[in-house]
């Protein structure tokens, strides 16, 4: 299937609300009905080829150009097809959705994959806050799916999310897995503070050495199975997580007990070389 | 002008059960014949009067309250973009003022009565009423937890505290007297609760929730109010809790007395896990006692959010569901407390709620007794009404529904032997004329010569939910204010009040005491006229409410 191209001809002034940029409904849509479909430019409303050169029509697969930083809600609540981004994108991206797929070449803002269900978004540069996360006054985050972050992400990764995986490459800012009810956070390089606050239940595995509050509590050290089994489905994300009894151990912390929850954290240990 | 030929006609206020009859309006209300204006055709189609809401919260402090701790909703719920007729707002849980005007009216509802204005947040109250377009609207003012009120009963001062009710009911713009779990909201500010009639009320030595009820029952009907003492008995929630709504009912012979969102006083058993419904037993009593009038309060299942004055009681659910909780102390009046909640089907007590309030509207016999309600919004949001009637209409489709509840209900309601289907002449009398008459606004649910030409035309349609959720055309003041959907005009409503006559001297005896304990100074605590858009003063008749 052909896909449809989207270039940003001029930068938005202020935010455009483009929710509409999403497969699920381009699938179904003439070149001339994608051309017409309105965004909010503020509080005006705009045709989409006011911003965008458009070439293609009805496609689920979308293929977006441009420094695309003040463009939100890219995604929102898509269900199949793809959106592969090259340039920077603004916040929610990939928010509420429920299946495909999102690429991005470039780092994207705040709230990505915000209470999403199922499908995978993976951004090959750095992220903003609240990657996964619930929002305000919202019971669950993420729902299920998964969010790979290359680079860096900001506060409150995976804030009261209930199920599905976030990776993390880069450093993660503070509170990562706030309030977390479930899930998996795969912190690869470490996170800053009071990483697991408040957790009830779900696992944070962080490769790299963590400041734990003290409401943590060591729970044993040791090799766990099901680490073997998620690194080989992370394989063809392009990296592995480290299990070998003979270089290394996890060191199993137990939190937060300020909750009190039943959640753990995993920090992997190597041994010390020779 | 305007004529309507041909439809069905359901007027229950006239005795009119679906004859085919012409309707003529002039100057907003009906009249008995006009050449002129526009001529609609409704053949084949179904006429209702405008439905009125005894019961809801849609202004004020608390529903302001609720809104502010929603926003999870505000993302996923129904946005209104702003046109040249209408103003931009939200629907879900607890919609936004404009946008509770346009789905009242969208389902063909012109008038409602907020239910709890605590006299501190009436300004506000009144200007959120004010952005309410389409509804003619009043509201009923918190009296049973007032601490100057219980004082002077607690002294055995019955005839001055009367004078400061009706003083406090004209200084909040009010068109009526609401009880809030009498005495139990003022024992919670000790962080204690009043659950019988006869329980101790922190802080009074003398008085009970019993002797509060019975002295403003009298208090409104000797005063000649409209609308009869509105209660929202003590005990709400409470498995067990038919004994002391019982009681309560007993008390009450001979007054008038409007029973609230009687579903979440109906309930039997010991704790949670016994907890089943009284229902049958509570409608017979109420069948028996012509006094009372009382709304359903019914629930249905999906996310809502409840508020109420009854700050214990919203402590306890906060506790049973660990979400969140909000907490309003106003001062020596009244409380407040929100919780976000969801009913769930497979929750048997969930169930238990959504049957009672079903078996309270099939069992009680007269209609024009118990009236449509959710307590909007908690039992459900008051756009749902649809499915309520639905259910109301349809044993079928009622039965379906109970399949889905957990096996262990059986015992615990009666709903599944109740076989009986409203008509819907039935249904026009208990979500309109039935309500009017006992607001005391007989000008309203009413399509007779001279009333306000508040109606709607209904499509016929087999999916009653459809039919009521989507009316062909909706009218108030004879204006056309939704065409198939569509706002075409939103007007501003009326607003109903009442002044009762209370002793001139009353401001004198306040004033000391006002100044000792409020926060703001007795000059601009009452709510001013200038606030009050399209204002309708409603007679008090001292003589005419005590038969």
């Amino acid at each position: 299937m052909k896909p449809i191209t989207l270039k940003l001809k001029r930068e938005p002034t202020v935010t455009l609300e483009a929710e509409v940029i999403c497969p699920d409904g381009f699938a179904e849509m003439s070149h001339e009905q994608i051309a017409a479909s309105v965004v909010y430019h503020g509080k005006r409303q705009v045709r989409l080829d006011e911003f965008f050169d458009i070439e293609g029509e009805r496609s689920e697969h979308l293929v977006l150009h441009g420094s695309l930083q003040r463009v939100r809600h890219l995604g929102r609540g898509m269900s199949c097809g793809s959106m592969t981004i090259h340039g920077d994108v603004g916040m929610h991206l990939g928010a509420l959705m429920k299946g495909g797929q999102i690429e991005v070449f470039g780092n994207v803002s705040d709230w990505i994959g915000a209470e999403m269900s199922a499908g995978e978004i993976h951004v090959h540069g750095s992220a903003g806050q609240q990657v996964g996360a619930a929002y305000r006054g919202s019971l669950a985050g993420m729902r299920g799916g998964l969010i790979v972050i290359d680079g860096s992400a900001g506060i409150e990764v995976g804030m009261r999310m209930r199920k599905g995986t976030i990776i993390i490459g880069g450093p993660a800012k503070d509170f990562a897995g706030l309030q977390m009810k479930g899930g998996t956070i795969i912190l690869r390089d470490g996170a800053e503070i009071r990483t697991g606050a408040w957790m009830h239940r779900g696992t944070i595995i962080s490769l790299k050495p963590l400041a734990l509050m003290p409401t943590f509590a060591e729970s044993g050290q040791y090799n766990p199975t099901f680490v073997s089994v998620f690194s080989r489905l992370l394989r063809r994300h392009g990296f592995e997580l480290p299990n070998d009894p003979a270089k290394g151990v996890y060191q199993r912390y137990a939190g937060d007990r300020s909750v009190p929850g039943k959640g753990e954290i995993l920090i992997w240990k190597g041994h010390p070389e020779g | 002008m305007l004529r309507i030929i041909g439809g069905t006609v359901y007027d229950p206020a006239n005795g009119i059960n679906g004859e085919v009859k012409d309707l003529y309006v002039a100057d907003g209300r009906f009249v008995s014949k006009t050449e002129e204006g526009q001529t609609i055709d409704a053949t084949g189609m179904v006429i209702f009067p405008g439905g009125v809401d005894v019961h809801t919260h849609v202004a004020g402090g608390s529903i302001n309250f609720a809104r502010a701790m929603t926003p999870e909703d505000h993302r996923r719920t129904q946005a209104f973009i702003r046109t040249k007729t209408r103003r931009s707002g939200l629907g879900g849980m607890a919609p936004t003022t404009f946008a509770t005007g346009y789905l009242y009216a969208g389902m063909g509802w012109t008038t409602v009565n907020e239910a709890a204005v605590p006299v501190l947040s009436a300004r506000h109250t009144h200007e959120e009423l004010r952005d309410i377009p389409i509804l003619d609207k009043s509201s009923l003012v918190l009296m049973a937890n007032n601490e100057i009120i219980l004082d002077l009963l607690e002294d055995g001062e019955d005839e001055r505290a009367k004078h400061i009710l009706a003083w406090h009911i004209w200084a909040a713009k009010s068109y009526g007297v609401k009880a809030v779990n009498p005495g139990g909201v003022a024992s919670w500010k000790w962080g204690k609760d009043a659950k019988h009639l006869s329980s101790k009320i922190e802080g009074y030595d003398h008085i009970t929730p019993g002797v509060i009820i019975n002295k403003l029952a009298k208090m409104v009907d000797s005063l000649g109010i409209p609308h009869p003492l509105h209660l929202h008995c003590n005990n709400l929630g409470a498995p067990g809790n038919v004994e002391t709504t019982l009681e309560t009912m007993r008390h009450l012979e001979g007054s008038r007395a409007h029973f609230a969102h009687l579903q979440y006083h109906a309930y039997g058993g010991d704790d949670w896990g016994t907890m089943k419904s009284e229902a049958a037993q509570l409608a017979e009593y109420f069948n028996a006692h012509p006094n009372m009038t009382t709304d359903a309060g019914a629930v249905l299942f999906g996310d809502t959010v409840t508020i109420t004055a009854d700050g214990p009681w919203q402590h306890l659910l906060y506790k049973l569901t660990g979400r969140k909780w909000g907490n309003l102390d106003v001062e020596n009046e009244t409380g407040c407390g929100i919780v976000p909640y969801t009913y769930r089907p497979s929750n048997l007590v969930n169930a238990v709620q959504w049957a009672v309030g079903l078996e309270l509207l099939l069992l009680i016999n007269d209609p024009w007794r118990v009236f449509l309600s959710t307590d909007h919004p908690n039992g459900a949001c008051f756009w749902r009404y649809p499915e309520i009637i639905q259910l109301l209409m349809c044993a079928d489709f009622r039965n379906d529904c109970m399949a889905k509840l957990p096996p262990e209900i059986k015992n615990r309601i009666t709903l599944p032997e109740i076989n009986r289907e409203y008509t819907l002449y039935e249904i026009a009398t208990i979500t309109s004329a039935g309500p009017a008459k006992a607001l005391g606004l007989p000008h309203k649910g009413n399509l007779g010569i001279g009333k306000d030409a508040d109606f709607v035309i209904y499509h016929h349609d087999k999916d009653i939910a459809r039919m009521f959720g989507h009316p062909r055309y909706v009218f108030k003041g004879g204006e056309i204010v939704i065409d198939d959907g569509e706002i075409r005009e939103a007007p501003q409503g009326r607003e109903y009040l009442i002044k009762p006559s209370y002793d001139p001297n009353t401001d004198d005896f306040l004033k000391p005491l006002f100044e000792d304990r409020y926060c703001m100074s007795f000059e601009n605590y009452p709510v001013e006229m200038e606030r009050i858009e399209h204002a309708q003063i409603q007679n008090c008749d001292a003589t005419d409410a005590t038969n």
